[in-house]
Parts: C-alpha cells; structure tokens; sequence
C-alpha cells in the first residue's frame, strides 16, 4: 500500500516535470502568459486600492486586512488553478471527444492521470501578485507572530489549495453528465476568490451560512485569518473554531473525491 | 442607378453575414443560462460589497447608490459586450490556415470579419439581456430586495438616449475585438496582447468598478480612453449621472472612437496581410 503510494507519487512529479519542461520550451510564449496573468489578476489588487482611497474603511476593515485576504485567497486559488488544469478542461478536452476512455484503459487511477495531465507554470502570474499583496499586508499589520499563527497559516494555505482542487474536481464531475465543462462554476471558483477578498462578515446571512457550511470557502480564508489577525469576529466564531476551520478544506476535498468516483460509475462514452 | 441603392446592393453582403451569424449564435441557450447565472451570483456579491463600503462612507460619493445599482446590473447584463474575447471560429481560420479561404471571398476581408464580430458580440448578449433584466428589475424587488433592484431609468430621453449609445457600444466593442482578431495574425505577440485585454477591458470600461468611483486625479485619463464607451458611458446615460444634455455629445465620442479605431485597424490589417504566412499543408 504504502509502496504503491511513493510509486504512485514518483509518477506524478514526473508527470509534473515534463510538464515544466514542455512548457519551457516555449520562453517567449511562458514569460508573455506569466505577464497576462499577473496583470489580469492583479487589476483586482488595482479595484480594491481604489475603493479603499474612494470611501477610506469598509466599515471595521482596514486595507491591510482586506489586503491580507486578497494575498492569501491569490496565492492558493494560483497554486490550485495551476495543478487541476486536467480537471478544468475535462468536460471539453476528455469527454467531449472520448478521450476519457484512454485514461480508464491505463492501469493507473484516473484522478493521478488529470492531475499530473498539466501543470500550468504561467499560473505564477496571479501567484507573485498575490504573494506581493500578501507581503505588504503582513508588513503593515503588525501581526503578533508565534508559532502557533505560523502552523496555522501554513495549515490554511494547504487546505485552500486542496479546497480550490476540489472545486476544480467537482467542476469534471458535473461533465460526466453535461458533457461540457460548465461556465457556472465559475461562480464559486473565480466568484469565490472575488467573494473571499472580502470579510465574510459584510455578506447577507444566506451567503455566510452557504460559504461556511455547503462549499466552505470562509473556513480557509476568513475564519483563520481572523485567528491570525488577533481580533474578535464580528461573527462571534470562537478561536478554537477558526483554528480548526481549515479542515473543512481538506474534507471538502475528500468530499470531491468521493464524487468523483461516484460519477465515474455513471460515464458513458461519446467516443465512437 | 442611383447611388443609395448602389450602397445598399455593395453592403447586402456584409448585412446578411451579420443577420446568418447573429441567427447561428442565438442557438447557444445553454452556454446563455450558464453566464447568466454566474452574473447573477456576481452581481450579488457586487452588491453587497458595495453596500458595506456605501455605509462606511464619511463624504458622500460622486455617485449615488441608485446609480451603482444600475451599474452594476446592467454592466451584468451587458457583459457579453465587452471586448475581451475572440470569436474562437476565426481564431482557428487563423491558426489551421484556413484565412486562405477567407482571402479567396469577393468581399473585403475587414468588413467580412467585421460583420461576423458583430453578430459575435450581439446574439450572446441579447440571450442574456432578457434574464437578467427580469430578476433584477422585476424579480428582486417580489422577494423583498427592492433595495437591490435595478432603478428606472432617469427618464424617458435618457433611456431613449442609453438605446442609442448601446448601439454605438457594440460598434466600438466590435471594432476594438477586431483589433483582437487582427492581431492574431502575429501569432506570438498576438497572443500575448490578446490575454492582456480581459484584465485591462473590465478595469478601464468600468466593469470592476465604476469609474467615477476611481481618485479624482485619474478622472482625465479615464475620460479620455476608448474602453469608457463600451460599458461606463451608456450605465451612466440610463442613470443620469450623464445628463440627457450631455448625452449627445457622449455618443458622438464613442462614435469617433469607433471610426479611430476601425482605421486603425483596416492599417494593421493590411500590414498583417502582407507578411501573412498560411499555416497548414
């Protein structure tokens, strides 16, 4: 089992590596997506500047925290967008044309195969923009660091990456029985790193109680950045809470995974 | 003879590509009810962020909240509109060498292409126009989100006028996405420049937030680019913040830009025909 695991692992980051490597061999083509992604991405950073300098707070809210959201929520949904590009263009590319049918041939489960399909690298693009907002934030915020703020933060950032993923899976599940890739997930993949830029708190209750409890995006952006911030939320969710919210990422996942094999059961083949 | 009837037989052509296309295209109701439900969700959460930032405000906003509504609604509404995106038919003439083809017709090749990117940009956005009027106008406010809905406009000229200016909109934004098509032409950098335009076209049209919204010090430069007549200019016809006085004026501006651009974009066409390589055996 375990052996099976690391074999399993090692594949991948092959996968991955040739990955790297195909898409390297076009510099030019690489370093202009890279620069179109930072810039799509970072006008967002621009918009919300300009809100900031237009109306001063957004009521208890300082910059540097909505700016602390918007670094972190870049950073994971890049890194997520990158590695699930096989999910994301599953419906159009796999079962549209019956290529899924390959894949179910191999003697290798098809979720290691979408996965290591591609790594998009241009996807650094939105990452460094994030990662600069994110820097500046905790540069301005003063945080009191200690190392229990740290795991956390570390802990957050892989279940925002696994719960983005998730989405990115449910997204090729949905196909299975559309047979596209459908333009309305886009809501909560884009719309959630739109949604989660802001405190969950300005939102009306219907959406908190969606964005917590159904697909818990507040659970690996806002509740934990609450605990990181040293505040008290507005929500009234204890510390114990936001300390353990980020698992609901990792469980969201499981979740998706779950659906997945669920949905396989119920492919038929277009292919002729 | 006579000259308007010898117009009228030399445009024929290029109206019927339009009326062929736009009919094509009104086809995709699925791909319809999809970004109309993603706008939806959007505008939403639009909504509510602009409420918490409208509460926080200690000097009132050049823009009143009414007037962010409609905004938003309609820049929702109209997101189809906005050039940010390559009809993906042309994209693959391009790319597989099927320009060759395109270059064979006895029609000119700009208002050919023209006239498609015209249907392109029309047929989706009428799709959703309908949706997404009916819940933010007339649904909102049934269940109990009249503080949500889209306002009336600010009266009956300027909702005349705001009819005019969308259709100056969509000769701009056809025009501006032409310049998209042109580019690829050059196949790398044609690329590049065209993953650039859906970051720059929401920010400097107004979609990702109003304009007036943005520092006073940018209002020059913002005034005086192209991307303002392809979302900022018509909203803010519907909701008077430009006054139906000033409105004329207004739509002759986009009407220029669309002339400025539509030169310029014949120029690059011509300079990209001349070192054209067709792809494809």
């Amino acid at each position: 089992m375990a052996d099976s695991i690391a074999n399993d692992f090692a594949l991948y980051l092959k996968m991955v590596s040739q990955s790297i490597r195909s898409q390297l061999q076009y510099r030019l083509s690489f370093l202009l997506m890279s620069i179109g992604n930072f810039v799509t991405s970072g006008v967002e950073a621009f918009g919300v500047w300009a809100l900031f300098d237009r109306f001063g707070t957004l009521g208890q809210w300082s910059l540097p925290q909505i700016a602390f959201l918007y670094g972190l929520v870049n950073c994971v949904f890049a890194v997520a967008e990158g590695l699930a590009r096989g999910f994301d263009i599953f419906g159009s590319e796999f079962v549209k044309t019956g290529n899924f049918d390959r894949l179910l041939l191999r003697p290798r489960s098809t979720v290691l195969q979408l996965a290591g399909h591609e790594f998009q690298i241009h996807r650094i693009g939105r990452f460094v923009q994030g990662a600069v907002v994110f820097g500046w934030a905790v540069w301005m915020l003063g945080i009191d660091w200690h190392a229990g703020k740290v795991l956390l933060l570390v802990f957050t950032f892989v279940a925002g990456v696994a719960f983005f993923y998730a989405l990115f899976i449910i997204q090729a599940t949905f196909s299975f029985w559309a047979t596209e890739s459908l333009e309305i997930m886009n809501t909560l993949t884009y719309g959630g790193v739109e949604t989660a830029q802001y405190p969950l708190a300005i939102y009306r209750k219907v959406f908190r109680r969606f964005f917590t409890y159904i697909v818990p995006l507040g659970c690996i952006t806002y509740f934990p950045a609450i605990a990181v911030f040293g505040i008290d939320d507005p929500l009234g969710s204890s510390r114990l809470f936001q300390y353990m919210a980020p698992c609901a990422g990792l469980g969201f996942f499981a979740a998706a995974i779950f659906l997945w094999r669920f949905g396989i059961r119920h492919y038929t083949s277009t292919g002729s | 003879m006579n000259a308007s009837a010898g117009l009228m037989l030399r445009l024929a052509p290029y109206l019927s590509v339009v009326a062929i296309r736009f009919k094509i295209l009104l086809q995709y109701r699925a791909a319809a009810l999809a970004g109309f439900g993603t706008q939806l969700f959007w505008g939403l959460i639009k909504i509510m962020v602009f409420v918490a930032f409208y509460a926080s405000a200690t000097s009132p906003p050049p823009m009143s909240f009414a007037q962010v509504l409609v905004y938003i609604w309609l820049g929702q509404a109209l997101l189809a509109l906005l050039p940010w995106n390559v009809d993906s038919e042309i994209a693959t003439h391009i790319r597989t060498g099927g320009v060759a083809y395109e270059l064979l017709r006895p029609l000119d090749l700009y208002g050919f292409w023209y006239a498609r990117t015209i249907a392109f940009r029309s047929a989706p956005t009428l799709l959703r126009l309908g949706p997404m009027l009916a819940f933010a106008y007339l649904f909102l406010p049934l269940i109990g989100l009249s503080e949500w809905a889209l306002p009336d406009p600010a009266g009956g000229l300027s909702l005349l006028l705001f009819v005019c200016s969308l259709g100056a909109t969509l000769l701009l934004a056809s025009a501006i996405t032409m310049i998209m098509h042109i580019a690829l032409l050059w196949t790398v950098s044609g690329d590049g420049f065209n993953r650039l335009m859906p970051g720059i076209v929401p920010v400097l049209s107004g979609l990702t937030i109003p304009l007036p919204l943005f520092p006073d010090w940018m209002q020059t430069f913002l005034y005086w680019q192209p991307f303002r007549g392809v979302a900022d200019v018509p909203l803010r016809i519907y909701s008077g913040h430009i006054a139906a006085t000033e409105a004329g004026f207004e739509i002759l501006l986009q009407l220029a830009w669309t002339a400025i651009i539509i030169a310029f974009g014949y120029w690059l066409l011509i300079r990209g025909r001349r070192k054209l390589v067709v792809q494809g055996g």
